[in-house]
């Protein structure tokens, strides 16, 4: 098993738990705790605590982290993997863990080999500490590569004030990750990514989070004051983070929590049309041609999503940093994201059609009402217009396929 | 067409082009662009806009950070290109 950065454990160096054993213990927890709390979640849109308890509890927060440091080392397949599992149960749960993953992953892959970097993914690996990101701001773009918050040095330190338009979990998270400008003069897309420790951080002024769906990832916006040490700030500047860990790594785990809607969605629908087939044994009810429609589309979303995530795993595992930065790379990872935000809709309103009246009743077993309202999060979070907006223009001076 | 002139009409196309802030100091053929403020889409309209002046086409080889970092950087490919 490899580890993001390809560090085989030392010899002599105890690993953490292997892979297999996280994604036993996120089936178990998606079934056990996550399903039976998610409508609660939805419902009151409250952060999904009892199933983050569960997933530090098994230790599954450190899975990005290296082997070598005491982590799972798992790669992008198998975050993925986790992501589908807990996603067919409890999407928001699915998001939270997919999103942590990222910025455990950002840090473990660009840390430069600093000691206080890789003794604080050790923290993680013993105290499970849950991370969460502030990318987004309140500013003229409204684009993740540029900002207006910037690191300023004090003695011995740094002070970065930032108003984050949302900020997930972040009420729940013990630190940060945030992108800033380098330093005051610095211009808006010389940026760096800033580590902030529980203790070191508030957020002020929090907005709310009553959305449609995702309501359990409780991402409301808030100016977030926060201090620390130089070490904090990312040795690698961010465009370099962006382009190989967390842009990619978002596209393939996101991918993978709608899959895991889709898949629960279809799940739905199979189990109706089995029960009508069974009424009517040698009558093709009507549902299972709207069913066969829709598997067709489940699998095609799971080939993408896990294709994009193989392919991924690979240019890692090869160290291959120019095919991670290439256009056709960013190009695969943005179809990757339209395609499969896309799909999840499509797969989720046609289970509609083949559950019936059902699935349209919030009380019914068939509901898929939180699946649909959540489904709806994933075309609009990093808008797929957007998206297409900045494929056009790669496509404008790219040549290849 | 000269080094010099080259360098000059990959000056002219970033000024035109690469959106960056109106109060930095004149550029030095080593600035890092992306350091100073370009941002990645207006690095695309550069790159449009550079095939067009020189009458290229970047290969997609040559479609990285590293070729549009710095007026030097941009040089030596479009001299490369032109042959």
């Amino acid at each position: 098993m490899k580890s993001p950065v390809g560090v085989p454990p030392e010899a002599g160096q105890e690993a953490g738990q292997t892979v297999a054993e996280l994604l036993r213990a996120v089936e178990r927890i998606g079934v056990e705790v996550a399903g039976p709390a998610a409508a609660d979640v939805d419902a009151r849109g409250r952060f999904p605590q009892e199933s983050i308890a569960a997933l530090k509890e098994a230790r599954v927060l450190s899975a990005a982290v290296p082997r070598a440091l005491g982590g799972a080392g798992a790669n992008p397949v198998e975050l993925a993997t986790q992501c589908v599992a807990l996603g067919q149960h409890c999407a928001s749960s699915a998001m939270i863990l997919a999103m942590h993953h990222i910025q455990v992953a950002s840090i473990a892959q660009h840390c430069g080999g600093s000691p206080e970097l890789e003794a604080y993914l050790r923290r993680v690996v013993d105290e499970q500490r849950l991370i969460a990101s502030v990318t987004s701001e309140v500013g003229p773009s409204g684009d993740m590569r540029q900002s207006v918050a910037c690191v300023t040095q004090v003695d011995g330190g740094f002070t970065l004030s930032k108003r984050a338009t949302t900020i997930s979990y972040g009420a729940y998270a013990e630190d940060l990750l945030i992108t800033a400008r380098r330093d005051p003069e610095a211009a808006p897309s010389n940026q760096v990514l800033v580590l902030v420790l529980g203790g070191d951080f508030s957020l002020e002024e929090p907005g709310t989070w009553d959305t449609l769906g995702m309501r359990g990832t409780c991402s409301a916006g808030a100016r977030v004051e926060a201090k620390g040490q130089a070490w904090q700030v990312l040795p690698e500047p961010f465009a370099g983070i962006a382009t190989t860990t967390m842009v990619p790594l978002s596209h393939v785990v996101w991918g993978a929590c709608w899959l895991g809607i889709a898949t629960d969605a279809a799940g739905k629908a199979r189990a109706v049309v089995r029960s009508k087939a069974r009424a009517q044994p040698g009558v093709a009810p009507a549902a299972a041609r709207r069913l066969s429609g829709l598997m067709t589309k489940l699998q095609l979303l799971r080939s993408e999503v896990f294709l994009a995530a193989r392919d991924y795993s690979d240019l890692l595992a090869r160290g291959d940093l120019e095919g991670l930065a290439s256009l056709s790379f960013v190009l695969r990872l943005n179809n990757l994201k339209l395609s499969a935000s896309q799909l999840t809709v499509e797969v989720v309103s046609e289970a509609l059609f083949a559950c019936g009246i059902g699935s349209y009743m919030n009380k019914s077993p068939f509901s898929l009402s939180r699946q649909l309202r959540d489904a709806y999060s994933a075309p609009l979070m990093i808008n797929n217009d957007r998206i297409h907006e900045t494929n056009a223009s790669i496509l404008s001076v790219f040549k290849g396929e | 067409m000269d080094a010099s002139e080259i360098n000059q009409k990959v000056r002219q196309v970033i000024a035109e082009h690469a959106q960056l802030p109106a109060d930095l100091p004149p550029l030095e053929d080593q600035t890092n662009l992306y350091e100073v403020g370009m941002a990645s889409r207006a690095s695309v309209n550069m790159m449009l806009a550079l095939e067009s002046v020189f009458e290229i086409e970047f290969p997609d080889s040559m479609l990285n950070r590293a070729v549009f970092e710095s007026i030097a950087a941009i040089s030596e490919a479009v001299e490369e290109l032109l042959g």
